[in-house]
């Protein structure tokens, strides 16, 4: 069975549907890139897949194996969080927040999968830093290993390598084509239809018109076509 | 130094003591979460319903005044964080509303039924704290102590949840955390808080009690935890160095607490710039 399902799904807000009539699924170990325009309805649709909001029609059927508990998700940054005192330990330590449950306190197990994690991150050495005062890159890390410490089964990352510079940008996907190798099913908004080429296995455009299936159909659609005759003219 | 001392062994100034020690250290701890989650306005609100709400149990000449003010504080906290939640009516203009009315009633309230001499001494010791504090019962010392001990327990055992809470709720929620629970637990907490802390220094300046230590902290410390425990121990230091200044020199207990703290916070943002430049 699939991990996440979805039929004919209307998202928006306070009534006023921002995308309609959506249906595709998600796998195991898939890879989905969602491409669209600013304002397209990205985020909304992927609040809406991890429960934050309420679908407007249509549903969001999730494998029976699938708790909320095993979902990570890097939102888009918000301010708030720009200025927040916190250490890199705390931050990614609170991706832990939901298999702790009720205990008041984390385990020896929760900690040193957060220290894991920031290995992964290659963000060990910043562990004391407080995040106000890290580069973007730095901060992408900590909301991405923090992410880790709660996807168990799946990874849902908004724009992650959004204000990112190019470098930066490149070793973000290879550490997220990486995790996605190491068996973890992502879902990924981004605006780079590059990276969505070469990295992902399946790609969810939203717009004028709505387009779902693999790598391979994406380039025989309209988009893909649309996008190869854009990139021989710029070469 | 040993005038203080002397003191001591009054009881009425022991009772201030740990009454505002303990007001003093609830307010900080909260009010880190209440300032990062830019949720001060609420405080603030808040505080001018717990007047509101005061002069009606003073004009009713309710023995317990604390069994009308709290409920009411707590129900209009939870009403609040409701509507700010909500499009419908901006969260900000609700409250500005709701705090102006009920600051406006209270004063109205207690001008025409009141049957005490001096009206407006009893308005501005309530709005700016009176001496209150220093003719508690104790029975008054009990209630806040049992209240205090409720609410740092419930802040030590929900800090981990709290600081998720606060530093991201989209990814909390999504995580399977209950963060409108969680939300709504914190602005009862604030209430309380509110309520108790009248006692100190009154509606119009509680605040600058809950948010000042934050500030400070903030400006010094990177971490969330190192920020806590140092806001609740510059609160502590100003409450307590507040009560004793102004015992010894007669002045409101109040507005001498507020004070102490808005100069801590003003050490504080220097050492700040300092660290920030070098
Ligand atoms: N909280 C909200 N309330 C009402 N409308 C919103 C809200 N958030 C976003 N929108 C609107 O929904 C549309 C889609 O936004 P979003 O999903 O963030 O787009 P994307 O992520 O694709 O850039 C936009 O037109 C935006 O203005
Ligand atoms: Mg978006």
């Amino acid at each position: 069975m699939a991990l996440i399902t979805v039929e004919n799904l209307s998202v928006g807000y306070d009534g006023k549907p921002v995308v309609e009539g959506l249906s595709f699924t998600v796998n195991e170990g898939d890879y989905l890139c969602i491409l669209g325009e600013n304002g397209s309805g990205k985020s909304t649709l992927m609040k809406t897949l991890l429960g934050l909001n309420k679908p407007l029609s249509g549903k969001v059927e999730t494998g029976n194996e699938l708790r909320h508990t095993e979902i990570g998700y890097l939102p888009q940054q918000t301010d708030v969080q720009r200025d927040f005192p916190a250490s890199v330990k705390e931050i990614v330590l609170s991706g832990c927040i939901a298999r702790s449950g009720l205990h008041p306190f984390y385990s020896k197990e929760e900690k040193s999968l957060a220290e894991e994690n920031m290995e992964k991150m290659g963000i060990t050495h910043l562990a004391k830093r407080s995040y106000r005062d890290l580069s973007g890159g730095q901060q992408q890390r900590v909301l991405l290993a923090r992410a880790l410490c709660a996807a168990r089964k799946v990874l849902l990352l908004d724009e992650p390598v959004t204000g990112l510079d190019p470098k930066v940008s490149q070793e973000m996907y290879e550490l997220i084509a990486s995790l996605n190798k190491e068996g973890l099913t992502i879902i990924m908004i981004s605006h780079d239809i590059d990276a969505a080429l070469t990295y992902a296995s399946h790609i969810l455009h939203i717009g004028e018109r709505t387009f779902f299936g693999s790598i391979k159909e994406y380039r025989k659609s309209r988009y893909g076509r649309y996008y190869a005759e854009e990139r021989k003219e710029e070469a | 130094m040993e005038r203080i001392f002397t003191y001591l062994h009054y009881p009425f100034v022991r009772y201030a003591l740990i009454v505002g020690v303990l007001i003093a250290l609830c307010s900080s701890l909260f009010g880190v979460t209440l300032v990062l989650k830019r949720f001060s306005f609420i405080g603030d609100g808040l505080s001018h319903v717990a007047f509101g709400a005061m002069a009606i149990a003073a004009v009713l000449k309710m023995s317990s005044q604390m069994i009308l003010i709290l409920p009411v504080t707590v129900i209009c906290a939870v009403l609040l964080l409701k509507t700010s939640s909500n499009a419908v009516i901006k969260g900000d203009a609700a409250i500005a509303m709701i705090s102006v009315t009920s600051l406006a009633a209270g004063y109205l309230i207690m001008n025409v039924f009141s049957t005490s001499a001096n009206v407006s001494g009893d308005v501005c010791s309530t709005l700016f704290g009176s001496t209150s504090i220093l003719t508690l019962s104790k029975t008054d010392v009990w209630l806040c102590v049992i209240m205090s001990v409720l609410v740092i327990g419930a802040f030590v055992f929900f800090y981990n949840k709290i600081f998720a809470v606060t530093f991201d709720e989209s990814f909390s929620r999504a995580a399977g955390i209950n963060a409108s629970l969680y939300n709504t637990m914190i602005a009862v907490i604030i209430a309380v808080i509110i309520v108790l802390a009248m006692n100190l220094v009154g509606s119009l300046l509680i605040s600058a009690l809950v948010i000042f230590p934050a500030l400070s902290a903030m400006r010094l410390y990177g971490d969330f935890r190192s920020v806590t425990i140092c806001s609740a121990v510059l609160s502590v230091l100003c409450a307590v160095s507040g009560i004793l200044i102004s015992i010894g020199a007669g002045t409101p207990v109040g507005s001498t607490i507020v004070a102490a703290d808005a100069a801590v916070f003003l050490i504080c943002f220097m050492i700040g710039k300092m660290k920030g430049k070098a």
